[in-house]
């Protein structure tokens, strides 16, 4: 007999000053299931979330959790039951430590006024003990690598004698190896009956941890089943709503011998990176790829003149080159899209017109520093219907348009200074998949143009597909290069291998 | 606009598109009404619109400065202490190069180097508050509070607490000369003003002023040489404190070290109510203006009404807090409006978990 | 000890004891106990007012009016008992100052919690309004006769010995009503729930509600407690100077702020520790009041304040951006 279903949605509608975020969903979780939540950005995961959390109640449908409804439904009672959700920031105090980072929301609850310290490590402990790890209970949080963070979210859960955790992407952050050791987790906890709902957008990872699976879209649910009957493409088709091409990109070197675009020879900032050399010619696109903290953001930096590399050198079309700050990196043409898109690429409050000129305001001042705005307009006219970003203008702020059309604007200032070189970290990262095609089309496109494009990511399919050389960065190094022949299967027989000599 | 334009009711069509502004339209209009009505007899005469025009030229070039600084998300606290040390070089050097008789041949080209001391003296203390706000990312709040300690205690450390008189005439003339009718602060401070405006508007350093109050780091990403734009912006409002310091002591014919004190909280007052955002990325300087020009027909209506200075400062203070409150709910109200419109968020920030509330 | 050298509190005793053997050497009048006394007793006022700046700056925001609510109460609090002649108890006069600095905490609490506002702002409006109000509505005159209670308090000691024939020395109550103060506040930041929640507040605003904290109750309590303490730290101040001046006070927030970020205390929240204060303030009365003894002029002292306050801030920052991780 299959365990009792411990959550039951039943025809949810929620609707946002006039926006239909949800309609009609249902969702159903037994005990001891892992459960993956899959969609597109924008597809009503997060409010799904929510409504189970009791922080948005739904308008319609009911909600049922451990076999009775929430009538109203409300964060109070839903965390009664058992429900406990893990967001994407971990909701943790940076400033406090392991222990009381544990305790302090139980302390809250109970409604306790004084802090009894030996409680508080005791509380910790028993957290620790439910997810069989072990962490410093006196260091501050904000210390912590992110794994241990996340682990520090989850053993908290667990002391509110969680049934079911709802973790929202939890495996953005973290690197494979921290992936491997979340998933023990889960597995525990499913062995422990405590059901999961995990909720994310890389398909390896649902694929690999769920037993069944549901998919939105548009606020609707549009699959579901046993993870079993599911593959990839069958689960980006639903999500997506169309079928996905998947063509891997080839390099074709043009006629005759064109000098390489980038040599580096010997790049490093120890203790980061050192002796990094590679080549990339026209029209190539190469991709870096290495764990977190395998050196690769520091080194993309340092190409970027953010973090300037101090061994080496970098010849930009044969010609020598000096890196040491952002403004000589751009006047070589080199051009960087960062990792974070909220916090490192967009100004969200001003205008798209204003978000795409930013990185050519040299290029536009003219005596005095004044201005061509003119011209300005022209450029931004262009990009926004080249790159086809949804908006009725380019007055609109950048923080009005979704996730996809963000990272377009991003790409669209970049692509305005027409480099010579374009880095890119992680470019598609929390990006619908339609736009993400649309990106890699782009990529493509440019490439063929002649462009040198260096694409940094640990999207392991994103990689294989669209680069002709792969290079594997660990501990700082170079370890390994790959040609177009490259598949997922080899880059993750060497990730394990990073993972095994690193042994942490 | 293709379509034929739906009649907007009359006030809409005066009014701008900024709704900060249109706020601060209403505001200032209803002042001016109220200040007029309170004093019936002394307020709409121009010998008090003459007076008025003489003495907000100082603190609109305080607040000018202070704009800079509030819109790349900082703020300069120092502007006073700033224009009392320039103000008292100027003075100290005026007074002892020059005796009560001196030729006036001896007289020009002394201004000139008094004035270009205080001038440069302004810049630098600028530099020095974009140097430590810029390099040791202390917040700016701390570094301006410290700065004008330290730069109101040069002043005092060099008067040793006295007050220094007595300029010449040629000098003088900066506070009280007119031209064409007008007062001379008046014309430096509009100049300024103008100046201001086509740099935060037209160049690439105003562009980048805004960029980096919005999101600093992205400024960065994006190759906007932030140090170098912060300092040039703290140096910019130390240049205006210091025009605000030179048309000071024109003006009262004496400097002292500890003079204007309480015009830090008038500056800041001049901003909010001018709709500068104080956590950066948003400000006009019509705003600025028109908030300045308010502020002073409040503070000429308190005047005629016998206000002393203490009412006038709790009047200040209260005004401030009342302020804010009102640009808060005003916020508020938009945010609701905008998103009981259509267009989805789809990046809901984490501070609105609850939009629907 | 690696642990001891970690600790910020180390680096501020090391610098109070260095800078101290640096007066005495100098001039060795600093170390004679009764300067020793003085010195305690002068940092009481700075003292108490920081405990309160302490919270706020933990919390992650930063606060200038208390002195103004020191101001009112401490004026408006003589002008009763001075008015009616009052004989009894000096714990009436404390009440009064610490009821009014609540009831304008009050005032800051309900702007600062209820619309979100950044203090620093507000407590610019406040400051002004609340000294302007004492001015406009009630007295510029400055109250040169205090009650008899208040004066007794301004001779009274916690603790004397000596005498018999040597002199006497003593260490003034107000010393002791500053340490009681700074053990009750430890004891609330320490072992509170709420405290730890002003804690939290300044780690991770976001966190600290999903943790089931009501924000605006925390922020409420800063800002009463705020009060409470700027009004005692008022009256003491008008006891110890032995009139109620409604133009003292204002000026020293900056010697405050200082004294709390000298020890250790975060712009940005998060951090800060009573022990860190209280030796913070330590260094700062030593230092305002050995300008004399060192023979520099009085009318140095507001460049040493506005120096003090920018080397507090800039050197931990300094250590912390030489420190290895990127930023």
């Amino acid at each position: 007999m299959p365990p009792p279903q411990f959550l039951e949605l039943d025809d949810i509608h929620k609707r946002f000053a006039g926006v239909h975020a949800l309609r009609g969903v249902d969702l159903s979780i037994r005990e001891g299931e892992v459960h993956c939540l899959a969609g597109e950005n924008g597809s009503g995961k997060s409010t799904l979330i929510k409504v189970i959390a009791g922080v948005h109640p739904p308008e319609e449908g009911r909600v049922r959790i451990g076999g009775s409804d929430l009538d109203p439904v409300t964060p109070l009672e839903s965390i009664r039951r058992g429900v406990q959700v893990i967001y994407q920031d971990f909701s943790l105090f940076p400033n406090l430590s392991v222990a009381e980072n544990l305790a302090l929301n139980n302390e809250v609850e109970q409604g306790r006024r004084i802090v009894r310290w030996s409680r508080i490590r005791a509380t910790a402990r028993e957290a620790l003990a439910r997810i069989r790890r072990e962490l410093p209970l006196h260091r501050p949080v904000g210390e912590l690598p992110v794994a241990d963070r996340q682990l520090v979210a989850i053993a908290r859960a667990l002391l509110h004698d969680a049934r079911l955790v709802i973790m929202d992407e939890p495996t953005t952050a973290l690197t494979q190896r921290e992936v491997e050791n979340l998933f023990t987790v889960i597995e525990n906890l499913r062995a422990e009956g405590i059901a999961i709902l995990f909720v994310s957008h890389k398909l390896r990872e649902v694929l690999r941890i769920s037993e069944r699976l549901t998919i939105l879209r548009n606020g609707s649910k549009v699959a579901e089943g046993p993870t079993t009957d599911f593959d990839e493409r069958s689960i980006t088709e639903a999500m997506t709503g169309r079928s996905v091409r998947d063509e891997k990109f080839h390099y074709t070197a043009g006629p005759g011998a064109r000098p390489p675009v980038l040599e580096v020879e010997g790049l490093g900032r120890p203790p980061a990176y050192r002796g990094v050399s590679f080549r990339v010619d026209p029209g190539e696109i190469v991709g870096i790829t290495g764990l977190l903290g395998s050196g690769r953001t520091e080194l993309a930096l340092g190409l970027f003149g953010l973090l300037p590399a101090r061994e080496g050198s970098v010849r930009l079309d044969g010609q020598p080159l000096r890196i040491r700050s952002v403004e000589e990196a751009l006047a070589a043409g080199i051009a960087y899209v960062p990792e974070d898109r909220l916090t490192e690429g967009l100004f969200l409050e001003q205008s798209i017109h204003r978000n795409i000129i930013a990185s050519i305001l040299p290029e536009l001042a003219g005596r005095f520093g004044f201005l061509d705005f003119a011209r300005a307009r022209r450029e931004v006219e262009e990009w926004i219907r080249d790159f086809g970003i949804a908006t009725p203008n380019a007055e609109v702020p950048a923080q009005s348009l979704s996730g996809g059309n963000q990272q377009r604007v991003l790409l669209a200032r970049w692509l305005a200074r027409t480099p010579r070189v374009l880095v890119l970290n992680g470019p598609t990262v929390g990006v619908d998949v339609g736009s993400k095609e649309a990106i890699h089309q782009r990529l493509r496109a440019l490439a063929a143009e002649g462009m040198a494009v260096l694409l940094l990511s640990d999207d392991l399919p994103e990689v294989v597909s669209n680069c002709n050389r792969v290079l594997l960065l660990r501990e700082g190094r170079l370890a390994a290069e790959f040609d177009e022949s490259v598949t997922e299967e080899t880059l993750n027989a060497h990730f394990a291998e990073t993972a095994g000599t690193a042994g942490v | 606009m293709s379509e034929p334009a739906p009649r907007k009711p009359l006030l809409r069509r005066i009014l701008t598109a900024d709704d900060n502004l249109n706020r601060l339209i209403l505001v200032s209009v209803a002042i001016f009404a109220a200040m007029v009505a309170l004093n019936p007899d002394s307020f709409l005469t121009l010998r008090n619109f003459v007076s008025m025009s003489y003495s907000f030229p100082e603190l609109g070039l305080l607040a000018l400065g202070l704009a800079l600084c509030m819109i790349t998300g900082g703020i300069d606290l120092s502007v006073v202490g700033i224009a009392n040390l320039t103000s008292v070089l100027a003075a100290l050097l005026m007074v002892s190069l020059l005796g009560p008789d001196s030729p006036p041949a001896a007289v020009v080209p002394v201004l000139a180097l008094a004035i270009a001391v205080a001038l440069v003296t302004g810049v630098l203390a600028g530099w020095c508050n974009g140097m430590i706000v810029s390099r040791f990312r202390i917040h700016p709040v701390l570094v301006t509070l410290g700065t004008w300690q330290v730069f109101s205690g040069i002043a005092i450390i060099l008067t040793k607490g006295y007050a220094v008189p007595g300029f010449p005439d040629a000098f003088l003339a900066l506070g009280n000369g007119r031209f064409l009718g007008l007062p001379v602060p008046l014309y430096l401070f509009l100049a300024a003003a103008a100046v201001v405006a086509l740099v935060l508007n037209r160049t690439r350093f105003g562009l980048s002023l805004f960029l980096i109050g919005t999101n600093e780091t992205a400024a960065r990403f994006a190759g906007i040489p932030v140090r170098s734009v912060l300092v040039r912006t703290y140096m910019s409002s130390g240049f205006l404190a210091a025009l605000a310091g030179i048309i000071m002591i024109a003006r009262t014919n004496q400097a002292k070290a500890d003079y204007g004190e309480s015009y830090i909280l008038q500056a800041v007052l001049v901003n909010l109510l001018a709709g500068v955002r104080w956590s950066g990325g948003y400000g006009r300087v019509t705003g600025v203006l028109l908030a300045v020009v308010t502020l002073q027909m409040l503070s000429s209506g308190f005047n005629m009404m016998r206000f002393n200075n203490f009412a006038r400062d709790f009047t200040w203070g209260v005004f401030l807090i009342l302020i804010m409150v009102a640009n808060h709910l005003f916020t508020e109200r938009k945010r609701r409006r905008e998103s009981a419109a259509a267009t989805p968020r789809p990046a809901p920030t984490p501070n609105q978990e609850t939009p629907s509330s | 000890m690696g642990r001891l050298l970690r600790q910020h509190e180390f680096y501020v005793a090391v610098i109070l004891v260095g800078f101290s053997l640096l007066v005495g050497l100098v001039n060795p009048a600093f170390f004679s106990l009764w300067n020793l006394f003085a010195l305690l007793k002068s940092s009481a006022v700075i003292g108490i007012f920081s405990l309160g700046l302490l919270l706020v700056l933990i919390s992650g925001e930063i606060d200038i009016s208390f002195p103004a609510i020191g101001v009112v109460a401490l004026y408006l609090t003589n002008l009763f008992f001075s008015g009616i002649d009052y004989e009894g108890t000096v714990l009436l006069p404390f009440l009064m100052a610490a009821g009014i600095g609540v009831l304008l905490g009050s005032i800051n609490a309900f702007v600062i919690a209820r619309f979100q506002l950044p203090t620093l702002i507000v407590s610019l409006g406040t400051l002004s309004a609340f000294q302007g109000f004492i001015l406009t509505f009630v007295d510029t005159r400055i109250i040169n006769r205090l009650s008899d209670p208040m004066i007794d308090y301004s001779r009274s000691k916690a603790l004397s010995f000596g005498g018999e024939g040597g002199p006497v020395y003593s260490i003034h109550t107000s010393v002791l009503v500053f340490l009681l103060l700074a053990v009750v506040t430890w004891i609330l930041l320490r072992y509170t729930t709420l405290g730890r929640g002003v804690y939290a507040l300044g780690g991770d605003r976001q966190a600290t509600r999903r943790a089931g904290f009501r924000i605006w109750k925390i922020e409420t309590f800063i800002y009463l407690y705020v009060g409470f303490l700027a009004g005692i730290a008022g009256l003491i101040h008008s006891a110890h100077v032995r009139s109620g001046n409604p133009f003292d006070l204002v000026g020293t927030e900056l010697n405050v702020l200082a004294a709390v970020v000298l020890g250790g205390a975060r712009i940005g929240g998060g951090r800060g520790t009573v022990l860190g204060t209280v030796l913070g303030v330590l260094l700062i009365t030593v230092m305002n009041n050995s300008l004399i003894l060192l023979g520099i002029p009085s009318y140095w002292q507001r460049f040493v304040t506005g120096m003090v306050l920018i080397v507090a801030v800039v050197l931990p920052q300094v250590r912390h951006l030489r420190s290895p991780q990127p930023a």
